[in-house]
């Protein structure tokens, strides 16, 4: 083992999810699998923000669950601190739980609506007593909901009083009760208006210096995950195709995929129109119950050669930058990975927020 | 000019009382032009669209004053009857959720000829040859062996082409895509929007694009109108918004895009919420979230000023706004 500075937090190796397909009633016989997840490694370091990118179906939000133990993984490990939590059970697993919570996506129907704010924010208490003794916990949920932003005297209302935003703060609230050290965040802004996602972010943000938290941020957002995250994974099809720190991603990525996906997102510019490049991908992503051979984005790829249909490429730092330093050296899993710049290079802004609270020059 | 919607109410009667959702929207199009209206959940956007159409749910919605001029005529002052044939073969509309709109127990080839059937009386056999052409021409693969298909066989991105190929059918002057991609993954979203933008300029439509996206709008559109609580507080030509945007709402969304220099720093947020359709604040809608509010803001309510031939702004202090 290498000894590094950092302790990762998280250690995710050789993740596998597969959901059987079967036929038959009386004998079920297993015809094929779902393979949501395939094969995904990473590591979480304290203190530090993993986004987590990629289109529907690509499995992010089935890596979500399993980090959070809400399904099994059929093969790998998930280690925190050490322990592998993927193969707990009774006590142990309970109290590894209270460590890593969850942050869900829809606001709306994640929060139930016949239970109080305070309760729906108090719940895990009932389940981890030892937290916060029962006299207490009024007290602990207010300050909770004073940490996320919301007015404390709302504990007795119910969540249809509140916004999208004020929702999501709830959620927030609630996968904060137990004080845990990892949170998992599945689309938590995708759901809510452009004018109060930023106030969402910044409240993430605030709360993981405030609470010394590591984040697992998954989002089909590119500028919101890069804004958040310090390094970034990019998922295709149930396994990571490309991970880096989020400028190695983001400015000088190397697979086609990543170039493909960064390329397809509008940028708020409309003199980009012209002079920007747009890598158009044909055809859908391929069904995860019947992978391609090889290397499975070869089937929508342009650079497709024979090699990819016959030896699966391996997330590592792609020869041709191994033995240089520099921001296109990270693991990227191509047979043929090369340096590409999609994303036109920003121009500093001619106003800051600062100018406009003033209202005047 | 192609439509014109010209001071346009609607509310919705509700039990706990009367939403305004559209107060006063003016907005234009012409032939072979891109008009994106941009605005939040609640804005109204949608439902001038509906308007338009002549699709709003009537009641509990109701059209209180405006007019909706198409090719110079007022389509409020149509019969239904006569509604109807401008629906579908003068103007048509892409819904964001394709698998909601789209009849689930019908195959796509009878839904896309129903279209010739009914509007142009061909027959069964011509109107599903007309269907697999239609297909062929939103690129969707084996379209003569998918004609059959139901709406569940396709892929997301496969069944909004279907609904671009069904609003295309008559080959409408007019078509108003309602969110067209939100639903939709960002690689496919680029294939169909590519898809769209293609198809209008080929028939030299008039597109009226609703959407949420600033990133979307900078890629196609041609002129913007920002939509807040019902209203239209910015019109302006596409280049000109985001050099210089002219309203503070407008400028806020712009600003809490997250960009690379602002890294680690906190994005800028609009503060508070969009305000209840049933109380709307007095004045200006936008005063209790604007950081440039004054006390004129909160009485006073701003007319659309003009800023230059193309451009108009419902903010008093526009000016200050325009120099940052």
């Amino acid at each position: 083992m290498v000894e590094s500075t950092v302790e990762p937090i998280l250690e995710v190796s050789g993740l596998v999810k597969h959901y059987p397909l079967t036929q038959g009633i009386l004998f079920k016989k297993q015809v094929g699998a779902v393979k949501a997840v395939d094969g995904v490694d990473f590591t979480l370091n304290r203190g530090e923000t993993l986004g987590i990118v990629g289109e529907s179906g690509c499995g992010k939000s089935t890596v979500a669950k399993m980090l959070v133990n809400l399904e099994r993984p059929t093969e790998g490990s998930i280690k925190f601190k050490g322990e592998d939590i993927s193969k707990m059970s009774g006590r142990a697993l309970k109290a590894a739980r209270r460590n890593i919570q969850m942050v869900f996506q829809d606001p709306y129907t994640s929060l139930n609506p016949r239970m109080t704010v305070g309760d729906i924010i108090g719940e895990p208490y009932e389940i981890h007593p030892e937290v916060a003794p029962k006299g207490d916990r009024r007290k602990r949920v207010q300050d909770l909901l004073d940490v996320v932003g919301l007015n404390p005297e709302y504990i007795n209302r119910y969540p249809h009083q509140f916004s999208g935003g004020q929702r999501q703060r709830i959620g927030i609230a609630r996968g904060l009760a137990l004080r845990p050290e990892v949170i998992v965040a599945d689309e938590p802004v995708s759901a809510l208006d452009v004018s109060v996602q930023a106030q969402v972010i910044n409240l993430l943000d605030r709360l993981q210096d405030e609470f010394d938290l590591s984040y697992v941020f998954i989002a089909h957002d590119l500028s919101i995950v890069r804004h958040i995250s310090d390094r970034v994974g990019v998922m295709y099809l149930g396994r990571i195709v490309e991970i880096g720190k989020d400028a190695e991603i983001y400015d000088h990525p190397t697979h086609p995929y990543t170039q493909a996906l960064l390329s397809a997102v509008p940028v708020p510019d409309p003199d980009a129109r012209e002079h920007r490049e747009r890598i158009i991908l044909s055809g859908d992503v391929p069904s995860p119950t019947d992978i391609p051979s090889g290397c499975r984005f070869r089937t929508r790829c342009w650079k497709a050669q024979e090699r990819c249909a016959l030896e699966v490429p391996l997330l590592a730092v792609p020869a041709e930058f191994r033995l240089v330093t520099g921001p296109a050296a990270h693991d990227s899993a191509c047979h043929f990975a090369e340096e590409k710049t999609v994303v036109p290079q920003e121009e500093t802004p001619e106003a800051t927020p600062d100018d406009l609270a003033d209202g005047t020059e | 000019m192609l439509l014109e919607v010209r001071d346009l109410h609607v509310e919705f009667r509700t039990r706990d009382g009367v939403a305004k959702a559209v107060n006063g929207v003016n907005y234009s199009v012409d032939e072979g032009e891109t008009l994106a209206v941009l605005g939040e959940s609640g804005s109204g956007k949608s439902v001038t669209a509906q308007a338009v159409m002549g699709i709003l749910d009537v009641p509990p919605g109701k059209i209180t004053g405006g007019e909706i001029l198409f090719r110079g005529k007022d389509l409020l002052k149509f019969k239904e009857e006569e509604r109807r044939k401008v629906r579908g073969a003068e103007m048509a509309m892409i819904f964001q959720d394709a698998l909601s709109s789209l009849n689930p127990v019908l195959s796509v080839g009878d839904q896309l000829g129903e279209m010739f059937i009914v509007h142009r009386g061909m027959s069964r056999k011509d109107a599903r040859a007309k269907a697999i052409e239609l297909m062929e021409r939103v690129r969707i693969p084996g379209a003569a062996q998918r004609v059959r298909d139901y709406p569940h066989q396709f892929s997301g991105g496969m069944r909004q082409r279907i609904m671009i190929a069904m609003a295309l059918a008559l080959e409408p002057a007019l078509i108003i895509a309602d969110e067209p991609t939100t639903a939709l993954d960002v690689t496919v979203q680029a294939q169909v929007m590519d898809l769209l933008a293609e198809l209008q300029r080929e028939l030299h439509m008039g597109l009226i694009l609703i959407t949420h996206d600033l990133g979307v709008v900078a890629d196609v559109a041609d002129k913007i109108a920002v939509m807040y609580a019902g209203r239209i507080v910015e019109s302006a030509p596409v280049h000109d918004i985001y050099k210089s945007p002219a309203h503070p709402y407008t400028r806020g969304l712009l600003d809490s895009i997250p960009r690379l220099d602002q890294k680690g720093q906190e994005l800028y947020a609009i503060k508070g919420l969009p305000p209840n359709l049933m109380h709307i604040p007095p004045g200006c809608a936008f005063n209790p979230r604007c950081p440039m509010a004054q006390d004129v803001c909160r009485t006073d309510e701003p007319e659309l000023y003009e800023v230059d031939q193309h451009r108009g702004s419902a903010c008093h202090f526009w000016r200050e706004c325009l120099n940052g």
